[in-house]
């Protein structure tokens, strides 16, 4: 752990925020009527968090890890997954998306990389949601506060979830997360990669990692700082620019589709209800 | 539900001096929007605080309703001579009773307020002052502010004053409070957690040094009910608490679970604290009128 995020402001007290974690998942899906919930088992630190969380609230037997390799995918992925399945004891699925997206992809020649990505993560959702409804389990989302903040995800992919646990923290604390409730020290310890293709790092992707964007997000979304200040304190501008405007360009992934305004009342603009309303 | 076993029955009731105060700390989780279903809860909660021979039971912020209401405010608003009410009066019988509600006043008006009954009526009705409309609140938007911070008489516990959660993070309602000669503070809240960088949660410590706090300078024992469980994934904290008028904590409820936390305070700690420590004997209120008029004057009127 860097020594110093507690200077940034990034330290959590691990023990506290699993606590918190692990009502709120089993009260947000006892509350709709479900016992049971799915998610989307990578490996990767932030579905292995949401794996131990989701356990540690519902209990192994009333959850279903679902794995959903394409055949690019690492023997790591398989590996890493493997050993947190293997800790945990919840039931597991294994669906290869393969099939479905080879048949789709035949089709569209010349489709680019990111193009396939977004159709792989899309494919994960549509098998997560119908699992959703053979296991009678809520769809339990992975995305971080990073991620969503900088809009590193697919829309109607990775991004679709019922409740998400982990959205209010940055990538740097679901580390002191992941620590703290025994993620394997190989998945801690990797690189973070959507395994989107052969060798793909979300760092090397983003150009910067978790650790520096982090201790800047923390500070222009937390502390409301103004950017020209993180310049002021050392962050170089560009990097700060570059971020600024990913933030805003992607608040559309955060959002409802943007809805034509006729009447008095308009859904989520001034049809306000919570989304637990009746639960 | 629990008692704190430290506080409940530790003085059998038949013993208890006129100046102790047994109250009970309901701090429960309502359930969003669904007032029968509040009520029955609230019911429950009453019959095990006269089984537990308490005084006054003290319920939440908008314990009939839930928090995060949003349009349902108007669909969940009740009166004060509502049926709803008048069966919690009725539970309540001969104990005191403190509880959070959607007011529909004159006018088609919603106010956040909290009811005070006893000996079968009701006694007081606050209406939130204070009502935050910041960050993830948005208390102005469905809400009236109430106009005022009045202490009441009440036949047992001295002179009583309520206050709703952000209300308690004004030193309006304190001052106001004091001059008020007020002996027992009410603090209804619903405090979701905020804050999960240190110990413990930043919004409980906040509240603890609050209570502590308001309790010292005014020389009074503050009561603080919280709730908990979950609404669109606010997770209010509980930690109800009870703090002596020297700032000491008596009695906290659990984090995050329900309990009725039982809790016997001696009213004569009041009498003692103002003896060592007589804040509101040289308090000077005419002053302090004086200093607020020509403020007022002064941002107001030139």
């Amino acid at each position: 752990m860097n020594p110093d995020l507690g200077a940034a402001g990034l330290v959590i007290n691990p023990e506290l925020v699993a606590e918190i974690l692990t009502r709120f998942v089993r009260n947000e899906i006892h509350r709709t009527g479900f016992r049971r919930a799915v998610f989307g088992l990578s490996g990767g630190i932030d579905s292995s968090v949401v794996a131990y969380l989701v356990v540690r609230a519902m209990g192994p037997e009333n959850v279903l890890a679902v794995t959903m390799p394409y055949k690019t995918s690492s023997e790591e992925t398989r590996r890493d997954s493997a050993a947190v399945v293997a800790d945990l004891g919840m039931q597991t699925l294994d669906v290869p998306i393969t099939p479905q997206v080879d048949a789709y992809v035949a089709a569209m020649p010349g489709i680019t990389q990111m193009r396939l990505a977004n159709k792989c993560a899309r494919e994960r959702m549509t098998v997560l949601y119908d699992q959703s409804a053979a296991f009678e389990g809520l769809v339990v989302g992975t995305s971080n506060k990073t991620e969503l903040l900088l809009g590193y995800g697919t829309q109607f992919g990775d991004l679709a979830s019922a409740i998400n646990p982990i959205g209010d923290l940055y990538k740097t604390q679901l580390r002191q997360l992941a620590d703290y409730l025994g993620v394997p020290a190989a998945i801690l310890n990797k690189a973070p990669s959507g395994d989107l293709w052969v060798g793909q790092t979300d760092e090397g992707e983003l150009g910067f990692s978790y650790d520096q964007v982090d201790r800047l997000l923390v500070l222009l979304v937390d502390r409301r700082w103004q950017p020209a200040q993180a310049v002021r304190a050392g962050f170089d501008a560009e990097f700060v620019d570059r971020v600024v405007r990913m933030v805003r360009r992607n608040q559309y992934k955060r959002r409802l589709p943007v809805i034509a305004k006729l009447t008095n009342r308009t859904m989520d603009r001034d049809f306000r209800y919570p989304r637990d309303w009746g639960t | 539900m629990n008692c704190d076993p430290e506080n409940s029955a530790a003085v059998p009731a038949e013993t208890l001096t006129p100046g102790t105060l047994r109250v009970a700390l309901a701090q429960i989780a309502p359930r969003l929007g669904d007032r029968h279903q509040n009520l029955e809860l609230h019911e429950q909660q009453i019959a095990a605080a006269r089984e537990q021979a308490a005084d006054l039971v003290v319920f939440p912020e908008l314990s009939l309703t839930g928090y995060f209401l949003r349009d349902m405010v108007p669909e969940v608003a009740l009166d004060r001579a509502s049926p709803e009410i008048n069966r919690l009066i009725a539970a309540a019988g001969p104990i005191s009773l403190v509880a959070g509600f959607v007011e529909e006043g004159a006018g088609h008006q919603f106010y956040n307020s909290a009811f005070y009954v006893e000996a079968g009526s009701i006694l007081h009705v606050h209406r939130k002052v204070y009502l935050p409309t910041y960050g993830l609140f948005e208390e102005q938007r469905y809400f009236s502010p109430g106009k005022r911070f009045q202490a009441f008489q009440t036949a047992r516990f001295g002179r009583v004053g309520i206050v709703i959660c952000e209300d308690f993070w004004h030193v309006s309602s304190a001052t106001i409070m004091q001059a008020e000669e007020i002996d027992v503070l009410l603090c209804i809240i619903n405090s979701p957690a905020r804050g999960v960088s240190g110990p413990r949660i930043a919004t409980a410590e906040t509240y603890e040094l609050l209570a502590r706090t308001f309790s010292q300078l005014l020389g009074a024992l503050v009561i603080v009910v919280n709730r908990v469980g979950f609404e669109d994934g606010l997770c209010f904290f509980g930690n109800s608490m009870a703090v002596g008028p020297d700032g000491r904590i008596i009695a906290q409820a659990p984090q995050f679970d329900e309990a009725l936390t039982l809790v016997d305070c001696d009213l004569a700690e009041l009498r003692r604290e103002r003896l060592i420590t007589p804040l509101g004997r040289d308090e000077q209120l005419l002053m302090t009128i004086e200093e607020l008029r020509r403020i007022k004057r002064r941002r107001y009127e030139s």
